[in-house]
């Protein structure tokens, strides 16, 4: 039936959503920028990838940027203090995370001054090597800003292999309330076109591509006016559909070439990063600025002065939405603490969570209509998917406990998006069928890791028990021996030295 | 910044933000675009007509609550699902039919035809499909017993009460109102032997009109509107154009064709389109969510078989009408059909392996 | 008539047509090895699943007088991984299933006697005389054998803590 589905196909990329975006008038009001609070928590994970080491003991006095967690393994992210302080903890705290879980951090309290510390930064970045560029950003601690938190050095300096001909910038922001990349583009527009210039030497692609949404005309003008000049660099609108800003949607807008499943944008020669990044990577190459503060949408129905605020990494929610005038009663009430958008968003239980390097946003919403019927089979879910899966089959093989059959129709494809569960008439929590068998999936692949270390562990004991016993019989018996010799020589009874000899045989006899 | 508790203790899952779509808009839309045609089939046929269709809604119904209390299951009763299954069963059914004939119909299409399989979405057939089937297979005198419209208001008509009296059963139906309709009347003269243009050239006037006053279901002299009804369907993305699409094509395609070599034989296209529940089924009952393909390219496949079997069943089979059976039997073929018609996966070949990556230049 | 008798034959052929189709599509072919099940278990002969060793479970399970989460120590993945190869459905547990145990020592009360390195079956337990002993999670197969060889009652089972990696999404409360 190819044909046909391609003739069926309406625009570019199948499915996709229109949600309402709520962006404005949080996206209006200028950038606000956010003192460093009493306390700073800084999770020593904030990326994908393990945890960073910590690098200082309770009761150090650290500076501003000054290096406090450093990465640990191929795909890993330095952490750097947020403000000057002393550290007066390292220990568990609550992770922006839904779950509730702990996670290991570093407590700084500040001393009010704001310190920065020495840096080494660079007048010439294009006299740089790029994998000097991608050195710097490491010690940086740079990851993707756009909510992934992908160590963004291992992106810039070719370490996933391939080359790069194409480096495509997401403007998008497709995620409804969220505006801190477009209030960026406003606001900086001539540093991320610097930034992007910087990652252009850095990567050796040919080309610049930033792609933005048509939703934000001021960003685009803004950011137009900057690349005037910039020969390699060129402002792309795209229209707005979510999910825009998943990467490889992204890029089969901008180059109408799709990246291969299970494959990475580098397969086919293209390189995303975030415009975020771009800014961070102008301040960690130019200044030699670690990423210590990103901008923070706060937006919701329940949130009293709604903008984008500059956050000092590690702030709690909780103190950036008193910032913005904290919370209002009207709508019901506040009844969900988001951070990052309502599509991929993560619901936290509590506001004392920090604010780390790949939280976009904090929405205070409003109580959800709750649901949860049977599935019609409508058919509205695989026609929103982007990915061109059956959500209502993969759900319906989740529900009956069939994880593998669900992985059989490319459930690993899922980009957990969210269109699907978003126009359900019958609001089935399908994305979370989907975490759910992914979880479970992973979780039985560790199951088997284990029995098959325990496995071995085992056969290596009894093995080991087993020669320790040939080893002690044969000890005996050479003991036994020579005690015999001994005997005999002393003349001594014969019995005892038989009875040495038949004990050493039996020993023995375990190993025969 | 008073802290937790006012916020849900357990988090649900992203995403957060809703389309605002619910199952009972679905169906409310639905039944809008059923009610012309049915309030012009409640003029055209009488007070009996309303008993039957009452009769019929109020088993579902019924039958709908009492099953979700024997499975101990929240009541869902409100979400439409049940009052459109009895609604489309008394589309289909001839108009002065015996009230019990509703009512049996109701029973069957929501207990055998529905929950049997688990409820809402689990059903392998459309149920009010499997109602009429079972009612005409098992009481074919009742069940193709038509009347000549006689609106609301004519002479003769009959009143509330005697139509009350007609719908349970103490009435018998006047034979001066009994008729055919024009694809058993066809059939019948037939297999008399009778050529086919002289049989529509004696019946054409009453028979075939396309303003539907002629004999046959509330469905089927309603076609206009029930056309007007899919198309408002349509508009609201209630359903798409494959389904309906592809069982027109499935049965004109054919009909044209055959019809060319052999008038005498076969129906014209136009005949067939206009005739019998084809609108109805086409728009409302081949569409039902639950019971056939997801992918447009299956949808359209589906709907040409059942056109195409449709077809067949009229042309050849014993059964004047044949679009009930033609619907059953492409309903457990969907999921073969879903099963093959699957969408491609963004990144991959239709067959489900990566596609090759294709380095080079990005133009 | 005819036509009804037609269409319901059809429609009975169809239907049967695709029973079998499925059924080929899930037979499963004949008789497992004891062996093969072997060959997955732990190995480590605890006896939790009331059979001596594991090569005893894995007969039963075999031959059908076993479930095949029978095992607590290979748990979930185990049962999971048995019950494809057996082709039947099992069920892992619910919700309130606490996951695999494994043993915890309380250093307080550890004399460093080496009495359960000794019944360890994986060397799970570090430690030498007169020191405090300690427990490797990842190597410990949640036996419990060396619990009753404490003479302090140091030892105890406890659930692995899941940590923000494992963590996932449960599976939503059923509609319908
Ligand atoms: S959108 Fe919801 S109800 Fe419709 S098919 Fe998908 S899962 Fe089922
Ligand atoms: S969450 Fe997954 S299944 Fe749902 S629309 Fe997105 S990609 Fe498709
Ligand atoms: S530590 Fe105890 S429970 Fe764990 S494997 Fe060793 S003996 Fe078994
Ligand atoms: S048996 Fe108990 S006391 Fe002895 S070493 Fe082990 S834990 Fe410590």
């Amino acid at each position: 039936m190819g044909f046909l589905d391609r003739f069926l196909r309406a625009a570019h990329f199948s499915g996709g959503v229109h949600p309402d975006d709520h962006k404005r008038p949080a996206a209006d009001a200028p950038l606000r920028v956010m003192a460093p609070p009493a306390r700073v928590y800084v999770p020593l994970v904030q990326h994908i990838g393990a945890p960073a080491r910590a690098l200082v003991a309770v009761g150090d006095h650290v500076r501003k940027g000054e290096r406090i967690g450093a990465p640990h393994g191929a795909v890993s992210a330095a952490i750097h203090a947020p403000t000057s302080g002393r550290v007066i903890a390292i220990g568990d705290i609550v992770a922006p995370h839904p779950s509730g879980l702990p996670v290991r951090g570093i407590t700084i309290e500040s001393d009010g001054r704001d310190e920065w510390g020495e840096l080494e930064g660079c007048d010439d970045p294009f006299a740089l090597d790029p994998a000097e560029i991608g050195r710097r950003v490491a010690q940086a601690g740079v990851v993707g800003l756009g909510g992934a938190a992908f160590p963004s050095a291992v992106k810039l300096s070719g370490g996933l292999g391939a080359r790069v001909e194409l480096l495509i910038i997401n403007a998008s922001e497709c995620e409804p309330f969220l505006s801190c990349d477009d209030r960026l583009m406003r606001d900086r527009a001539a540093e991320a076109v610097d930034g992007i210039a910087i990652m252009l030497h850095a990567t050796g692609a040919r080309e610049a591509r930033i792609g933005i949404e048509d939703n934000k005309p001021e960003a685009i003008a803004a950011m137009r006016a900057a690349v005037a000049g910039h020969a390699r660099i060129r402002v792309e609108v795209i229209p707005t559909r979510y999910p825009m800003g998943s990467e490889k949607h992204l890029i089969l807008v901008l180059t109408g070439r799709e990246v291969p499943a299970e494959g990475r944008p580098s397969d086919i020669g293209v390189v995303v990063h975030n415009v975020g990044t771009a800014v961070a990577v102008r301040n960690a190459v130019r200044f030699g600025r670690p990423l210590v503060s990103r901008i923070v949408t706060v937006n919701g129905a329940c949130v009293r002065e709604p903008g984008n605020v500059e956050v000092p990494i590690g702030t709690l929610a909780g103190e950036v939405l008193a910032f913005c005038g904290g919370l209002r009663a009207d709508h019901g009430g506040p009844a969900r603490l988001l951070l990052g958008g309502p599509m991929t968003g993560m619901q936290v239980p509590t506001l004392e969570v920090p604010v780390i390097k790949g939280t976009g946003g904090i929405l205070v919403l409003d109580a959800a209509e709750v649901g949860g019927g049977p599935c019609i089979r409508c058919g509205d879910c695989m026609r929103a998917c982007p990915v061109g899966l059956l959500p209502l089959e993969i759900a319906a093989r989740v529900r009956a406990g069939e994880v593998d059959k669900a992985a059989g129709f490319g459930l690993a494809d899922c980009i957990a998006c969210g269109c699907c569960a978003y126009v359900c008439p019958s609001r089935i929590p399908l994305v979370q069928y989907f975490h759910h068998a992914k979880g479970e999936l992973a979780a039985r692949a560790r199951g088997t890791q284990r029995n098959e270390t325990i496995r071995t562990l085992t056969r290596a004991k009894a093995e080991r028990l087993e020669r320790e016993e040939c080893d002690k019989a044969e000890a005996l018996a050479r003991r036994a021996a020579a005690s015999l010799a001994a005997a005999t020589a002393a003349k001594q009874p014969a019995a005892v030295a038989e009875k040495a000899v038949e004990d050493a045989n039996q020993e023995s006899g375990v190993c025969a | 910044m008073s802290g937790h508790d006012q916020f849900m203790p357990v988090p649900a899952p992203a995403p957060h933000a809703h389309v605002g779509a619910d199952v009972g808009r679905t169906m409310r839309r639905v039944q809008l675009a059923l009610l012309p045609a049915t309030v012009f089939g409640f003029w055209l046929f009488g007070w009996p007509a309303v008993h039957l269709f009452l009769i019929t809604v109020g088993a579902s119904l019924l039958t709908e609550a009492f099953c979700q209390r024997l499975r101990g299951c929240e009541s869902r009763l409100w979400d439409g699902s049940a009052l459109l299954t009895g609604w489309l069963l008394a589309l289909s059914l001839p108009p002065w039919a015996p009230g019990w004939i509703g009512a049996l119909g109701g029973v069957i299409a929501i207990a055998i035809g529905k929950q049997v399989y688990g409820g809402l979405g689990q059903n392998l057939f459309n149920p009010a499909m499997v109602a009429r089937v079972a009612l005409l297979v098992s009481f074919p005198v009742a069940m193709t017993h038509w009347v000549a419209p006689l609106p609301l208001g004519s002479a003769g008509a009959p009143g509330f009460i005697e139509g009350l009296r007609i719908t349970l059963g103490a009435l018998p139906v006047p034979d001066a109102v009994t008729s055919a309709s024009l694809l058993g009347h066809a059939k019948t003269e037939l297999s008399r032997g009778i050529d086919l243009a002289q049989v529509l050239d004696a019946a054409g006037g009453t028979l075939s009109a396309w303003h539907g006053a002629r004999p046959g279901s509330l469905g089927e002299t309603g076609a206009l509107l029930l056309l007007l009804g899919g198309l408002y369907l349509l508009a609201r993305g209630v359903i798409r154009w494959h389904i309906p699409v592809g069982v027109f094509a499935g049965l004109a395609l054919p009909a044209a064709v055959a019809h060319a070599i052999d008038p005498g034989h076969y129906l014209s296209a136009t005949t067939h389109l206009a005739s019998g529940a084809v609108v109805l089924g086409a728009f409302f009952i081949a569409t039902d969510y639950v019971t056939s393909p997801n992918t447009a390219s299956g949808q359209l496949l589906y709907g040409i078989g059942i056109g195409l079997l449709t077809w067949i069943i009229r042309s050849w089979g014993g059964y004047p009408e044949g679009i009930a059976f033609a619907v059953l039997l492409f309903n457990a073929l969907t999921p073969v059909i879903d099963r093959y018609c699957r969408p491609r996966i963004m990144g991959r070949t239709r067959r489900g392996a990566p596609i090759r990556a294709t380095q080079g230049s990005a133009e | 008539m005819l036509a009804a008798i037609l269409s319901l034959t059809i429609l009975g052929a169809v239907l049967g047509a695709v029973l079998g189709v499925a059924n080929r599509f899930f037979q499963v072919e004949g008789n497992p090895l004891v062996e093969e099940i072997e060959a997955l278990m732990p190995g480590s002969n605890c006896g939790q699943c009331g059979f001596p060793g594991c090569a005893g479970a894995a007969a039963a399970i075999a031959a059908g007088q076993a479930s095949p989460a029978c095992c607590p120590p290979g748990g979930r993945s185990l049962a999971v991984t048995i019950a494809q190869r057996l082709g039947v459905s099992v069920d892992v547990g619910g919700a309130d299933d606490p996951g695999p145990l494994v043993a915890d020592i309380d250093e307080s009360i550890c004399i460093g006697c080496t009495r359960c390195i000794r019944a360890c079956p994986t060397d799970a337990i570090l430690g030498g005389p007169k020191q405090i002993h300690n427990v490797l999670r990842d190597s410990c197969s949640g036996c419990a054998q060396c619990i009753d060889h404490c003479p302090t009652a140091a030892m105890v089972m406890q659930p692995v803590p899941i940590t923000l990696q494992q963590w996932f999404w449960p599976k939503p409360a059923s509609q319908g």
